[in-house]
């Protein structure tokens, strides 16, 4: 059995607090790095120097790198970032409410579900009203939630370990088969960008957007850091849980509202992006443990870090022109899921 | 005024009756033991008591209270269960599962305090556990990681303590200590524990009382000299033995007779 080597230390306030910070700076370093690079490289020195003069308008950057730097780029790793952390949060309570190591919103199905209302959405005109598109995801998301379970059985007794993941295979198999056919019905030019986006695409998201996206994740982590504890205890199991005196099912429809919430709203706005919510609560809880107290805050952080990186690796590898971010965190995260397959034990 | 009272309790899981118009009082800080074959209600019985079921007609009284009314976490201050044996999915470390003992003294955004370390490094004691404090849960032996439980049970400080067959994987020197432990916790705390087991003779030799189940009935309940007696056991278990004293204390000590 293979184990990162790591010694036991307490959980603290403060102990929280510090590594947040850690993994926060690290965050801000690779935003930085990201800011750089690209089609048309920039100088460090100079974005750091417009980042700090930014408010004063003395500015060393072209014109054109100013447009790049502050309309594109930073935008776009902002909201990489948000979204990273919407998806790995989501893994990280699907998979303790659903004691399965391997759930996360995309591998049951939840991001497939968003993406079909969305793309309803689209097609019946939602996006002419304010926020039609996302809520038109959110309850994508929920029915897929309930649907997935009622596929597993999870109205009648204890879920068994793979029947939800299997459950979640055949709603999305289902929900490709009626995005299929509702990109059918659309003409070629929304086409390409439908598919585009069902791959994920971190490119097109507006400022009012990035900030509707940004207070879900916010208010839903605060939501989720108060379950922190108690999620511990589910994962020693529901009736274990309730011995120590959780209300079981309380805790969990709100769990569950909540997650559903921020993927839902992550996915109406970025598209599909799969496996990043299986890689980084398990890579986080290699190195951290297990306590969800510190888990929730190094997950959204780091899945933040990660989809920043992957999003920057997919404008660079074919640069000028741009892979969807998808299609790089599912050439990491399949293998990845394959070999948490292959373990006994997590 | 008993602090665990069941009136007239019905309950069935699906199709399947498991207990009819069941009925139990017990006083506070005894000891309690419930012994019956299989299937006969055992782990059902604890369950109800701890609120973790409700029955389906008539009442379980914790304090004098329905268990339906109590909140959650109150009652886990007050009721606490070792259970046979749990299946984490991701691997924590036995202080940390210690620790969830305390989850009910805790509000949603508190950290554990000094206080609180200092009850669950006490429990840890007791339970002789602070030797693999630092360990994972997963990578200690079954009667290690019971052990653990208790700890875990311990450190919510219930004035109720229910014992799920809490000493099977324990090797005799810590089933003796952990009996010991209870008897002290029993007298300096006033705990109330009730235990389920198998081992009838452990039954007579440490409990006050014993309830004997049989068909999620009380079929006998007493003290031990009243409950273990080869009539009893034949009619029960459908085996013969020998009932006569412990030499020691002169409690009853039951032999089992090997068929010819």
């Amino acid at each position: 059995m293979w184990r990162l080597k790591t010694i036991y230390r307490r959980v603290t306030y403060f102990r929280v607090l510090k590594i947040s910070a850690l993994m926060l700076l690290l965050f801000l370093a690779l935003g930085l790095v990201s800011l750089c690079v690209g089609s048309v490289h920039i100088n460090l020195i100079k974005v750091l120097g417009s980042l700090t003069n930014a408010f004063t308008e003395t500015t060393s950057l072209s014109s054109q790198e100013e447009l790049i730097l502050f309309s594109v780029r930073l935008p776009r790793i902002i909201f990489a970032g948000i979204v990273g952390a919407s998806l790995s949060l989501g893994g990280v309570v699907f998979q303790a409410m659903l004691r399965n190591p391997l759930a996360d919103p995309y591998v049951l199905g939840i991001s497939g579900g968003s993406a079909l209302g969305a793309i309803a959405g689209i097609i019946i005109g939602a996006s002419s009203f304010y926020l039609g598109v996302p809520l038109l995801a959110f309850m994508g998301a929920l029915v897929t939630v309930f649907l997935v379970f009622v596929v597993a059985g999870g109205t009648r007794g204890p879920l068994l370990d793979n029947s939800l993941l299997l459950s979640g295979v055949v709603v999305n198999a289902f929900f490709s088969a009626a995005i299929l056919f509702f990109l059918s019905l659309v003409n070629s030019m929304e086409l390409h960008s439908i598919t585009f986006w069902l791959m994920g695409d971190l490119s097109r998201a507006s400022g009012k957007e990035i900030s509707v996206a940004a207070f879900c994740l916010l208010a839903g982590f605060v939501l989720l850091y108060a379950q922190a504890r108690k999620l511990n205890l589910i994962v020693q199991g529901e009736e274990t849980a309730q011995h120590l005196g959780v209300n079981i099912e309380r805790t969990k429809q709100l769990l569950l509202i909540v997650t559903s919430l921020i993927t839902a709203v992550a996915v109406s706005m970025a598209g599909i992006i799969g496996f990043i919510g299986i890689m980084v609560p398990h890579m986080m809880r290699l190195v951290f443990g297990s306590d969800h107290r510190l888990l929730l805050p190094t997950t959204a952080l780091f899945g933040a870090s990660f989809l920043v990186i992957a999003d920057t690796v997919a404008r660079l590898v074919l640069a000028p022109a741009e892979l969807p971010v998808g299609v790089i965190t599912a050439l990491c995260g399949a293998p990845y899921f394959i070999f948490l397959l292959k373990r006994k034990s997590l | 005024m008993p602090i665990i009272c069941a009136q007239n309790v019905n309950f069935s899981y699906a199709t399947k009756l498991i207990m009819e118009g069941f009925s139990l009082f017990i006083d506070e800080a005894q000891i309690v033991a419930i012994i019956g074959p299989n299937g006969s209600g055992k782990t059902t019985l604890l369950k109800i008591i701890n609120g973790t079921l409700f029955p389906d007609s008539g009442q379980m009284l914790i304090d004098n209270k329905d268990t339906r009314l109590w909140p959650r976490k109150d009652l886990a201050k007050t009721v606490a269960i070792v259970p046979q044996e749990t299946a984490s999915i991701f691997s924590f470390y036995a202080e940390e599962i210690v620790l969830m003992g305390r989850f009910p003294h805790l509000s949603n955004y508190r950290f554990e305090n000094k206080k609180d370390y200092r009850i669950v490094h006490e429990a840890m004691e007791k339970t002789d556990t602070l030797a693999f404090a630092n360990r994972r849960f997963d990578e200690l032996s079954a009667g290690e990681r019971q052990r653990v439980l208790i700890a875990r049970a311990l450190a919510s400080e219930p004035k109720i303590l229910l014992l799920d067959e809490s000493t099977v994987f324990l090797d005799l020197k810590h089933q003796m200590q952990f009996l010991a432990l209870l008897r002290q916790l029993n007298v300096t705390q006033n705990l109330t524990v009730i235990f389920v087991t198998h081992d009838i003779n452990l039954a007579a030799q440490h409990a006050s009382r014993i309830i004997l189940l049989y068909c999620g009935k009380n079929y006998a309940i007493g003290n031990p000299a009243e409950v273990i007696t080869a009539a009893n056991i034949k009619e029960v278990y459908d085996v013969d033995v020998l009932v006569d004293q412990n030499p020691q204390n002169g409690l009853p000590r039951m032999t089992l007779l090997t068929i010819e």
